[in-house]
Order: C-alpha cells, then structure tokens, then sequence
C-alpha cells in the first residue's frame, strides 16, 4: 500500500502540482537574463555580422519589435545600454518603436533573475486589463444567469404540478442535454441561428448586421451549457428540504410568495451562492466559446492563448496571465469548497419526512411551465441547428439537403482525427477510472500521512482552468522536468494528451467515487474483516463489487470529457495528431461552418452513444440498488 | 386566546393512487366526526390507515375528494391552509434552522402585522408557558429534541388557533421524554381550553392524552370513544388488539338474560356480562386483558402453564387453556404462588373483566 501511496503522491505532484508551480515560478523568475544594447546597425547588419561569425542568430520575440538574441555585442558600435531585468526586453521593443536602430539582448547563461515586474507589467498591459475585466463580467453574468435558470428549473421539477407528462419530459431532457453535450456546440449554433446569416435572425426576421459575437453571445451560449450544473446542485438542495417547514409557515398564515421569500430561498441562499460560484469558475475557465463566438470580446483564457501562439512567443507574461486566472478560480474555488458547502450542509441536515405535495394554483404553475418550456424549446433549437448544419448545402444560401459536408470531412483526414481523439480517449479513461477508484478508497477508508495531500490536489485539479494547465505543461515539459531533458521525450506526443486528459477528469471521478464510497457503511466491511478477509481481499470481495457504478461511471465520463476536450490540448497538440475538437475548432474560425457541423454531429452521437451504453450497463449490472438497500437495512 | 373551534367533517373521502398499481384506493373513506370545542381528540391507527391524510386535510394540505369540513361551523374546503384558523406541530417540528426561537416563534405573529411590542411579549409570555424562558436567542440546531418539540409547540400556539393539529409530534423523542412530554401537552391543552387533534399510533399516548379516541382503519373509523370506553368495550377485534394486550377465547353464548351470559369457552361455562344482547347459539370470541385475567389452583377454566417469567411488576405466564394461547400477567407476585412450566392450574377471571365480541365475518 506505501507503494501505491507513493506512486499516487509522485503522479499527482508531477503532473498537477510541479506544472502549475513552474507557471508560477516563470512569472516571477527568468532562468537566463538578457542585457539589452541598443546599436546602430540596422537589423539586417547585424543579423549578417553574427551569421559571419558563425553565430546563430535568434529572435526573441516581443510585442512590438524583434530583438536579436546573441551571447555578445562585441563587435558593434553600441549607442545605449539598457537595464538588466526579466522584461527588458519589452522595454527594448517600446524605446526603439520608429526608431532607427536595432535593439541587441545579450544572453547571460548564468544569472537567473528574480522579479515580480511581470506582474505591474501586465497589470498595465491594456489587452490584459480588458481580458481580466471582460472575464469577469462574463462570469458574473453566466454565474447569475446559469444560477437562477437552474433555480427555475429546479423549483419546476421539485415544486410544481406540470399536468402533461410530455413538458416535464422535455425538461428533464432540456436540463441534462448540455451536461453531456460538447462544450462548444452552443457557440457553433447560435453563430448558425443568430449571426450574420443566421437562420432565424436573417431568414425569419430579416435582420442583415446582427452580431452574435462578444459578451451577449458568450454569455447566452454558457448560461445554457452550464445551467444544468446548477440545476443539479440545487434540485438536492430543494429535497432535502423538509416540506413540512413550508407547510409549518403555510400553516401560520405565509401565502406561496411569503413562503419562497421566508423560508425556501433563505434555506436555499448558499446552495445559491455555491451554485453561482461554480458556474463563475466554470465560465471564467471556459476557452471554447469565447474562441469561437467572442469575436473581439477577449477573455482571459483567449488571451493566454493568443499570447502563445499568436507570433508573439511571450511565454512569461502569458505564465503571468495564467497566474491571476489560476488564483482567481482557486481562490473561488476554496471559497466554494470550504465556505460555502460546510453552510450549506448546516441549513440543510434534514430529511424529507414526507413527499411534497406539488403546486397546483394556477397563478403559480402557468407562468413558471410557460417560462420552462420558452427556454426548453430555446435550447432543443439550438441543438437541432448543428446535425442540420451539416446537412445543409449551404448555410444561408442553399438550405438543400445534401451530403457534401460529410464527403468533405472524409476527404480532409477526417478519419484520422476520429481515430486519433477516440484511441487517446480510449487509453485515457481506464487510467482515470482505476487512478480515481483508488484515491477515493484510499481517502475514504484508510488513514495515513499524506491522505490530505492526495485529496486536495485531485480535487484541486478541478479549479484549474484547462489553457493555464496547459501553459503549466508546456512550461514544465518542453525542455523536460526542470529543463534537465528528463521526460523531454513525452512533450509533443501522444502521452502527454492522455496525461492532461486523465488531470482533467481525475477529479470528477475521484469525487463520484468518494461519495459512492462513503454511502458504503463501514459495519459491511466491517463484518469482512471480522469474518477473516484481509485488506486487499475486503477491497477486492466486497468494496470493488459495490462501487462497480461509480467506477463504470468514471469510466464513460472520462471518455467523455476526453473526447469533448478542448482547453488544455489545443496548446499541447502537435501536427501528428488531429483531434476532432481542435479540426472543430479550426473549421469553425476559418467559416467552415458546414464541416464542423459535420463533425458536431457525429461527436454529439458519439456522446450520446456512449452515456447512454453507461446508463444501461448500470441499470443491469448495476449494483447501486443494492447499497441502497444494504443501507436500508443498516440504517 | 381567539375562540376555540369545535370541528365536523361530513363524509369525507380521499382518494389517491396505488404507486404500484396505478389503481385508485381509498386513503379515507366517508369519514363523518363532530369534535366539540376545547376537546382533546386522538386520531389512532396503524400507519397507513389514513389518520394523517385525515389530519392535513383539516390543516388544508390535503383536500378531500368528497365531503365538506367544516371549522366553527363555517365549510372550509375552499380555504387554503394559510387561510385556515388551524396551527399544526410537526413530526419533523419543521422548525425554520436560518431562524433563532425568538424569530421561529415570532414568524406567524409577523405575518398578522403586529407591532414589536405586542409580538415581543407574546413570544415571550407563551416561551414562558413552554418553560423556553431564555432561550429565545438560541439557533435551533442548538436545541435538544424536547426543546425543539417545545419551540415548535409554541410556534403553533403563538397565533391562538381555533384547532391545535399535531402530527405524531412525539414520535422522534426518547420514551422517557415522551411521556413527559405529552404530560406538557395535556397540561398546555387543559390550561388553554384550546381544541385540539392529535395523530399518533402509540396507544399509550392516545389514551394517556385523550378526552376522545377515534380509532381508524384502511381509510375508515373503526370505532370512538373515551379511552375507558374504548379499552373494556372494544366493538371489534382489531381494536381489542390495537389497545392494549388482548386474548381472545373463542366462546359460544348459551344462554342469555338479563344483560348477562353464560358462554362455553371449550366445553366450560362461565359467566360474563352480555350489555349488547348476544343471543344463544352466536359464535364470540371472549376479550381478556392479561392484567385481568388470574390465574390460581382453583377456578374455572383448567389450563397449562407454558411460560412461566418474572417481569419485575408482574409474573408473566402464557398458559394453553384446549388448544387456546392465553397471556396473564399477575401483578405483585411476591408472596404469590409462582406456577412453573408444565404445572397444571386454573385460569379464572371477573364476570365484569372480560368482554364478548361477535365472531367476525372473514374477509
């Protein structure tokens, strides 16, 4: 067990702990310095004068100018020398901005340089203060949005008698339908229904300069992804409480409204301000969409990107940007995890001791179902946009049917991208189904050093947002594990994909399966022991059997999330690898809406398939019943 | 205090659906009761007998398929519960955990509009009355159970309700507590003169607490009456049984004047009193409480001793009288003969100690 113990320790501190603390290290520390000289030689003079010297001439990137990284000036005729620090070179690049002389950083191998500039350096940063503000507007508004759209939905399920069969149907199909959809599905749709030449705005209004992209259409597209998380918080939060409360103020005299205000919402309010939290972190973290339908609203996960892979390889201040977005959810986060949740558990300890009886006044049940069904048919439009897109010759020109755009995807490595993202997916699911199963035994069931540790960081895990995690490997891997070559061979490959995609989805596993696993009563191992079972033969016989759920579930799930990945690889992947994410993606920003559609399509079946393969093995394999029951008895 | 309101339900029904089955069944059928003012009513019966589904739709929670329920006099099926001159303590206490007692038992009062002064000292004045004087600033979840129940009760009260509802508030204490806590029911009650209906399926608390019993069975009153009433003249088995500890002896009447009988209680006769008029020839069984039955070396009906237990109280002796199980409990058996397993003896009994019930239709 001190084996697993450790090898658990050593993966999550190599693959969760030591990438972020490296992204925190660059944005405070350069590992090689540069001296600045600004000479008066043109650019190309100089690149000449090295080339003949047999040097090899690198250009450090910048925002505004190039500078020449050499390891000397000698030679040149040097005009001014400038400071010595960590972003020198932006301050190179801004002084000889219409100048006519060239900017030459002195590389020192041997001094690393300490300083926090990077951080008033982006704080000054105008691209970074708009991303940084634009952030959290949108979270706010998503977090708002996502929380009381859960609410209603939620309330509707628990509170309200809904006459037909069909509507309640159709929201519970609603509330569950982006939980497992693709995470930027949403995006692509509303560019379909609502942009430029968008099927409702132009083909039904007439509208001809509608415009989907920025704060508006991010914020609709991820209150509608993320609001089913919310719905899911807090339809626990609302059975769990006891109706006889609202009946004891019913009772009193409280009319419906008065019962709401006094008692359901004040019971309700850090279910509330837990559900809003989770959202916000979701949002602020989401890349996805405010890629494809931010159009110039810039987010600071974009941001970060851009700066990477946009020209400009400024690797520091996107470690620093990364940084801030890190702290910013993991403050939230722990906010969340520690604050939030221990009060809601107090307000909320008791049980149901009866059923509900549902609202049937008019009043209340006809506007509530009328609201419901608006955003339900809202959210079934959105997702019936994308198989028709595909179908569609020619989105807002020639609404014929036609195949072309599936033969296009086949002609354009299509299958390769298929193949790609599901083996990658495939390898990464058993890996984090099995790694998850065991944290959460070992959590839940044993006592040892270094228990808190693994807890806290798989869980942590869930706060990073995908692109820091993925700045964070790029930082940690690219020239290997602290630039010593060591593991240099995983970065670019197929194995780290799998790695971020097993970080990804390790918490939400271990989760489930902490849960699963405390629903166990201990007296049902207990009496294994006690029967002569060791520790490994109580796991085995009866631990493992009973959480055969949870595992299968983590299983899909991770598949899941794996194949819907976007965030954190589309900085990792390299040429050798398509996944249909990123060709998404691509398609998408260059206009091919036709292609992405397809793929959409066929990923969303993909999805589906899968989910719904789970939900049968559970329902006949499953052993969930069976603890229930177990439980039942145990009391 | 408002008014105290007496009750009248009129053949009431309540209709719901097997989860199951998807058939309809009746939850409450063509209930009629008439519960004067100021009395102490308990509704009694096995889970599922519709006592509680009879509760809540007196609260207003539950309205009734058929029938009208009337409070005071006036028909209220109409009126939702907030509308309702009725206040009910819960199972569950259902006492609001974001408020502290001051505030739980403020909350009617501050729905009514009243002024802080006038709230301050009724909360206060009926805090006193369930002795939680200096308590009021305490969270709930820093109550014990009692206290809870105490809160929840003044809660109720506070807002001088026609009808006091409880359901099965008693359930979730101890047994010690319980029973002084239904003495603090009983006392509240008497001193308010308030009306009130109470749902339980412990027999002891609805006999200790009650000034009227209903018992109700599968949706229908079995039977009503004083406790006393109901624990020496049960009109059918199941209530015999319900209340208290029953043996049945299967008997014959034979003869039959004067309000009294003789019965044939395998081949022996004896005499019991017969007030319903049982005529000669009908098929009974005999109802004898174990407290009354005794048992001796003479008497009229010989018997085997096949348990013979010392309980503390009483000495417990299950004896086979033909082929008849029959439970005494001899009380204060020191200085008594104690019978042992095997031993041969008599069972005998008051003729005013045991009741006659008509043997009952099969189902």
């Amino acid at each position: 067990m001190v084996g697993v113990i450790l090898l658990l320790i050593l993966f999550l501190s190599l693959f969760i702990l030591y990438p972020l603390s490296m992204l925190m290290a660059d944005s405070v520390y350069s590992p090689s310095s540069y001296t600045v000289y600004t000479v008066s030689q043109s650019q190309e003079e100089v690149q000449q004068f090295f080339e003949a010297q047999g040097e090899t001439v690198r250009q450090l990137s910048i925002s505004h100018r190039p500078v020449l990284t050499v390891p000397t000036v000698e030679g040149l005729s040097v005009v001014e020398k400038l400071g010595k620090t960590a972003s020198t070179t932006y301050m190179a690049g801004l002084l000889h901005e219409g100048l006519d002389s060239t900017a030459v950083a002195v590389y020192d191998k041997s001094a690393g340089i300490f300083s926090l500039e990077s951080f008033p350096h982006i704080f000054g940063d105008y691209t970074f203060n708009r991303a940084f503000t634009n952030t959290l507007w949108l979270g706010l508004i998503t977090g708002l949005g996502s929380m009381l759209l859960g609410l209603l939905f939620a309330y509707v399920d628990c509170y309200v008698k809904v006459r037909s069969r069909l509507m309640k149907k159709l929201f519970d199909v609603v509330s569950m339908l982006p939980v497992v959809s693709p995470p930027f599905v949403l995006s692509l749709s509303m560019i379909l229904l609502f942009g430029k030449s968008g099927l409702i705005t132009r083909q039904v209004l007439g509208i001809y300069d509608s415009d989907v992209y920025g704060l508006s259409g991010i914020a609709i597209v991820q209150t509608l992804t993320f609001f089913p998380v919310c719905y899911l918080m807090l339809k626990g939060l609302l059975k769990n409480i006891d109706p006889s409360m609202e009946e004891a103020a019913r009772d009193m005299g409280a009319s419906r409204w008065t019962v709401f205000k006094t008692v359901t919402f004040p019971l309700l309010l850090p279910g509330l301000g837990n559900a809003f939290l989770v959202t916000f972190i979701e949002s602020v973290a989401d890349f996805a969409n405010p890629m494809l339908i931010g159009g110039s609203y810039d987010t600071l996960a974009t941001t970060i990107y851009l700066r990477i892979t946009g020209g400009t390889y400024d690797t520091q201040g996107a470690a620093a940007m990364a940084v801030v977005l890190l702290s910013l959810t993991i403050f939230l986060f722990l906010v969340q995890k520690y604050y939030l949740e221990a009060k809601t558990a107090a307000t909320l300890t008791g049980k149901a001791s009866r059923a509900r009886m549902p609202i049937t006044e008019k009043s209340v049940t006809r506007p509530l179902t009328i609201l419901c069904f608006g955003v339900s048919v809202f959210v079934v439009l959105m997702y019936v946009a994308i198989p028709f897109g595909s179908l569609f010759k020619l989105w807002g020109r020639d609404y014929s049917l036609s195949l072309r755009w599936y033969e296009q995807l086949i002609k354009q490595d299509g299958f390769k991208a298929f193949k790609d993202s599901f083996m990658l997916s495939f390898i990464a699911s058993p890996i984090t189904a099995l790694l998850s199963m065991i944290i959460s035994y070992l959590v839940v069931k044993k006592r040892f050093r270094g228990r808190g540790f693994i807890e806290f960081v798989s869980i942590l895990a869930m706060a990073v947002p995908g692109t820091v995690l993925g700045v964070g490997f790029i930082r940690g891997f690219a020239n290997g594990v602290f630039r010593t070559g060591f593991l240099q061979g995983i970065y670019g490959t197929g194995i780290i994909l799998v790695i971020v995609f097993v970080v990804r989805s390790l918490p939400v596993g271990t989760r489930s399966g902490i849960s699963a696993l405390r629903q166990i009563h201990p007296s049902i191992e207990e009496s294994a022991y006690d029967l002569g079972a060791g520790s490994g033969k109580v796991f085995t016989s009866v631990t493992l059997p009973l959480i055969k759920d949870s595992f299968f579930s983590g299983l899909v799930t991770t598949f899941v999330r794996s194949i819907t990945a976007i965030s954190a690889i589309i900085l990792l992947v390299t040429p050798k690898y398509l996944l249909i994410t990123t060709r998404i993606n691509e398609f998408a920003e260059k206009g091919s809406y036709g292609i992405a559609c397809a793929y959409a399509t066929i990923l969303i079946a993909i999805v589906y398939a899968s989910i719904l393969l789970m939900n049968l093995f559970i329902k006949y394999f499953g052993t969930s019943k069976q603890v229930r029951e177990a439980n039942a008895n145990v009391g | 205090m408002s008014d105290k309101k007496g009750i009248r339900l009129e053949n009431i029904s309540k209709i719901y659906e097997d989860p199951k089955t998807k058939k309809p069944f009746y939850a409450v059928k063509n209930v009629s009761l008439d519960i004067a003012p100021g009395a102490f009513v308990t509704l009694l019966g096995p889970s599922g007998c519709g006592k509680t589904t009879t509760l809540r739709m007196i609260a207003g929670f539950e309205s009734p398929d058929e029938g009208e329920i009337y409070l005071g006099g006036e028909p209220i099926n109409a009126l939702t519960p907030n509308k309702r001159d009725t206040a009910m303590v819960f199972q569950s206490y259902a006492l609001f955990p974001h408020y502290n007692v001051f505030d739980n038992v403020a909350y009617g009062l501050k729905l009514r509009k009243m002024s802080k002064e006038e709230i301050h000292k009724k909360v206060m004045d009926i805090l006193d009355l369930v002795e939680m004087t200096g308590m009021e600033s305490r969270m709930t979840n820093q109550l014990s159970g009692g206290q809870q129940q105490r809160v929840a009760l003044a809660r109720a009260l506070v807002v001088e309700p026609g009808v006091l509802l409880f359901d099965e508030p008693l359930s979730n204490l101890d047994a010690k507590l319980r029973v002084t806590m239904r003495t603090e029911i009983r006392r509240i009650q008497q001193k308010l003169g308030i009306t009130a209906v109470y749902v339980t399926h412990d027999q002891s608390e609805a006999m200790s607490l009650s000034d009227e019993i209903i018992i109700m069975y599968k949706g229908v009153v079995a039977q009503m009456g004083s406790p006393l009433d109901i624990y020496y003249h049960p009109n059918s088995e199941f209530v015999a049984d319900f209340i208290g500890e029953a043996n049945f002896l299967p008997a014959r009447v034979e003869k039959s004047e004067a309000g009294m009988a003789t019965v044939s209680i395998h081949g022996h006769p004896v005499q019991v009193l017969n007030p319903d008029g049982i005529a000669p020839g009908t098929p009974c069984q005999l109802l004898l409480r174990p407290e009354a039955a005794v048992i001796g070396k003479e008497g009229s009906l010989p018997c085997k001793v096949t348990l013979s237990c010392f309980m503390g109280a009483y000495q417990y002796y299950q004896v086979m009288v033909g082929d008849t199980l029959v439970k005494i409990n001899d009380s204060c058996p020191i200085n008594k003969h104690i019978f042992q397993v095997g031993d041969d003896a008599f069972l005998s009994f008051g003729a005013d100690c045991a009741h006659l019930l008509r043997e009952e239709a099969q189902e």
